[in-house]
């Protein structure tokens, strides 16, 4: 037998039929979430049909949540249309069923993404797919995971199944050892600028290499969630002892005799040592730099330590018209040091960093100090309600008070801004989410990507800093 | 779903690279339970000049006059020529949705994000791949000319210019045969329903913790 990737083991034994190219994959684990199913299960009533495995189906209000007024209930969802739309899956479950549903202000509620690895309900060698983008972090565990459009959503529902071609493999190594104050984020940056925000299109992405193994669950999480920022649909890390530390005792992680028997699978889910990959990309873990985005694509990231790139040094017409029009929307000179820019908000949060361990990691930075007077709001939104309840418990939230910070209730929250945190137009805000496009973070907003770490750092002086020595002062 | 055979169309050229889900429908029109009627919300913050919000009547609203699917010549149009990677960033399927109900049926571009091209295809519309020197010659021709308009062809897998130019373009033989017949998904897949029944069998004999 020829020695497999990581992606051909998952790919392969989830095949149900084959032609031409074009198979049918079996789907174990469907996440849910409010926005992009209420279409799904109207698609299933007007045909009449039922979810095909129903106890496949994990379910959470998210998007849409606030994260304040919780005190009010669905009366504190000031926007009449995004508590329909949360009744709404409220309602679709109740009528199709579920295995596990995390309704809005329940203590297991939080972001698809941060609730499914909680909870157990992502596990090593499942296929998991959920009507989001950033289903991608999952691959984490060792599972084939990506994110999937409204009708796809309807189809898996119905069928179980997913019509796939098989990507292409490519194996992003990254060797040596990360500086002190240097995260997956920064790893995740790092790697989209080299590469691109189209450099993994058509391919699923395995993250490997001494820095990788080093990182816990949540930092692969917050790496393989932004494959889909690089443009893979799928990222993922092989199973080793984190992973199964990890998941070992979660609530819908498997128990007794069955633990054994899935521990000695799980084991198998590694890459041979000499699986082929059609491309691989190298980097040097001791070279990265805490990163911070400047423009309005996740590609156009520098070093702390870096200027804003100047577009008369471009010589693509079509990237130098993109890096012109980027400088004008988000409001900088070419050249600026970006310790020089001042920021107005700060976002702690979003599916990429708002784990415990991002929680605890920007905490350490914002103890004992207060945010600059020129930060407007600084907010910390807990990727869950079982995050937030381990926070609370280790006394994060005091710390963030404390320093000015405001402490609100699991949700996407800033990250889309499709609740009412928002920017305002022209803000400018160092923020720990996943997507610094035009106007995602709100209509005309700014929105530079950094690690947690470098967002409270920033906060506590007002402008970018190099946390690495800002940390000692 | 609606088939696609052949289309006659005039193009407009938005002369942007990544362009994402969120510019083709902002967040604020997601909170939607339906799939249609998102047309006059598509690229809302290039395309107006205030802050659009669902509910509004889009009539009324001031629309910003140098965003290219506002200039006259372009009315009408139902074939988008972009840059590369279109469609990045989130999954949401309300962008195709969007620019379908806007009127478009074919997406011309040299490169395309895979969740986006994949949900094109489950709405009855067409994005094509053309080499980045295919594309800017398209780009040329249709900003030097008025009322440039393109002939799609999927069944032949050609595009023809007036002129009698043609770029020959590739697709996947399934999505082809899909889209060329109005074909469901979901009614397709279940004709292997007893495949599925077998596998799923097989696979909770194997890993039964699946099903737990």
């Amino acid at each position: 037998m020829s020695a497999k990737t990581l992606y051909d083991k998952l790919f392969d034994s989830h095949v149900v039929t084959e032609e031409n190219g074009t198979a049918l994959i079996y789907i174990d684990r469907h996440l849910v979430h409010e926005v992009t199913s209420p279409q799904a299960f109207e698609g299933l009533r007007l045909a009449g049909r039922k979810p095909w495995r129903k106890d496949s189906i994990v379910a959470t209000a998210d998007h849409n949540t606030p994260t304040n007024g919780w005190e009010k209930g669905l009366d504190g969802i000031a926007d009449p249309i995004s508590r329909i739309q949360i009744e709404t899956l409220d309602s679709n479950i109740k009528e199709f069923g579920a295995k596990a549903y995390f309704p809005f202000m329940d203590k297991g509620q939080g972001i698809v993404h941060v609730m499914g690895p909680e909870q157990g309900a992502t596990l090593p060698g499942m296929t998991v797919v959920c009507g989001d983008s950033h289903t991608s972090t999952h691959g984490a565990f060792g599972a084939l995971a990506h994110g999937i459009g409204t009708s796809e959503v309807e189809h898996v529902m119905a069928t179980q199944c997913l019509v796939q071609k098989k990507s292409k493999s490519m194996l992003v190594r990254v060797d040596g050892k990360l500086g002190g104050g240097v995260t997956a984020k920064d790893v995740a940056l790092a790697i989209i600028g080299k590469i691109g925000t189209a450099g993994g299109t058509g391919y699923a992405i395995e993250f490997g290499g001494s820095v990788i193994r080093a990182f816990s669950m949540e930092g692969r999480m917050t790496l393989c969630n932004m494959a889909i920022e690089a443009g893979a649909r799928a990222g993922m890390v092989a199973v080793d002892d984190a992973t199964i530390n990890y998941v070992k005792g979660r609530p819908y992680a498997p128990k007794a005799e069955q633990w054994d028997a899935a521990v000695s699978y799980w084991r198998t889910l590694v890459s041979d040592d000499d699986a082929q990959f059609d491309a691989t990309v190298v980097l040097n873990g001791d070279d990265i730099q805490p990163q911070v985005t400047w423009g309005t694509s996740p590609e156009m990231v520098v070093g702390i330590n870096g200027v804003v790139p100047d577009p008369a040094k471009e010589e693509d017409a079509t990237k130098k018209g993109s890096m012109e029009r980027a400088l004008q929307y988000m409001g900088l000179e070419a050249n600026t040091p970006m310790s020089a820019i001042n920021i107005d908000k700060v976002f702690i949060g979003s599916c990429t960093n708002s784990r415990i361990e991002d929680l605890r990691a920007a905490a350490n930075v914002a103890k004992g100090k207060k945010i600059a007077t020129n930060v407007k709001l600084a907010l910390v939104v807990p990727g869950s309600g079982l995050v937030k309840a381990q926070a609370e418990a280790e006394g994060l939230d005091q710390v963030f008070k404390d320093a000015g910070f405001e402490w609100r209730e699991p949700g996407c929250s800033m990250c889309l801004a499709m609740n009412a945190d928002r920017l305002e137009p022209g803000e400018r805000c160092a923020s720990t989410s996943n997507r610094n496009f035009e106007g995602r973070q709100g209509l005309g907003g700014r929105t530079h990507l950094v690690s947690p770490e470098m967002a409270a750092a920033a906060a506590i002086a007002g402008h970018f800093v190099d946390v690495r020595t800002f940390a000692t002062k | 779903m609606h088939a696609f055979t052949q289309l006659n169309g005039l193009v407009v050229p938005l002369d942007r690279a990544n362009v994402d889900t969120d510019a083709i429908i902002p967040k604020q029109f997601l909170k939607s339970i339906k799939r249609s009627g998102f047309g006059p919300n598509a690229f809302d913050e290039w395309r107006y000049l205030d802050h659009g919000e669902p509910g509004m009547d889009n009539s009324h609203r001031k629309i910003n006059p140098d965003f290219v699917l506002n200039q006259p010549r372009y009315q009408g149009a139902s074939i988008l020529l972009a840059r590369e990677n279109f469609g990045c960033g989130s999954s949401r399927e309300h962008a195709p949705w969007a620019l379908e109900d806007y009127g478009f049926r074919v997406i011309i571009a040299p490169s395309f994000a895979d969740i986006f091209f994949n949900n094109c295809f489950k709405n009855g519309m067409l994005p094509i791949v053309l080499s980045a020197d295919d594309v800017d010659t398209l780009f040329k021709e249709t900003e030097a000319a008025e009322g440039y308009q393109l002939n799609v062809d999927l069944s032949a897998q050609a595009i023809t210019t007036q002129s009698g130019k043609t770029f020959k373009f590739d697709v996947d033989a399934f999505r082809k045969h899909c889209l060329l017949n109005g074909l469901d998904d979901i009614g397709l897949t279940m004709q292997h329903q007893d495949a599925i029944k077998t596998f799923e069998a097989k696979h909770k004999l194997a890993q039964p913790w699946l099903f737990n």
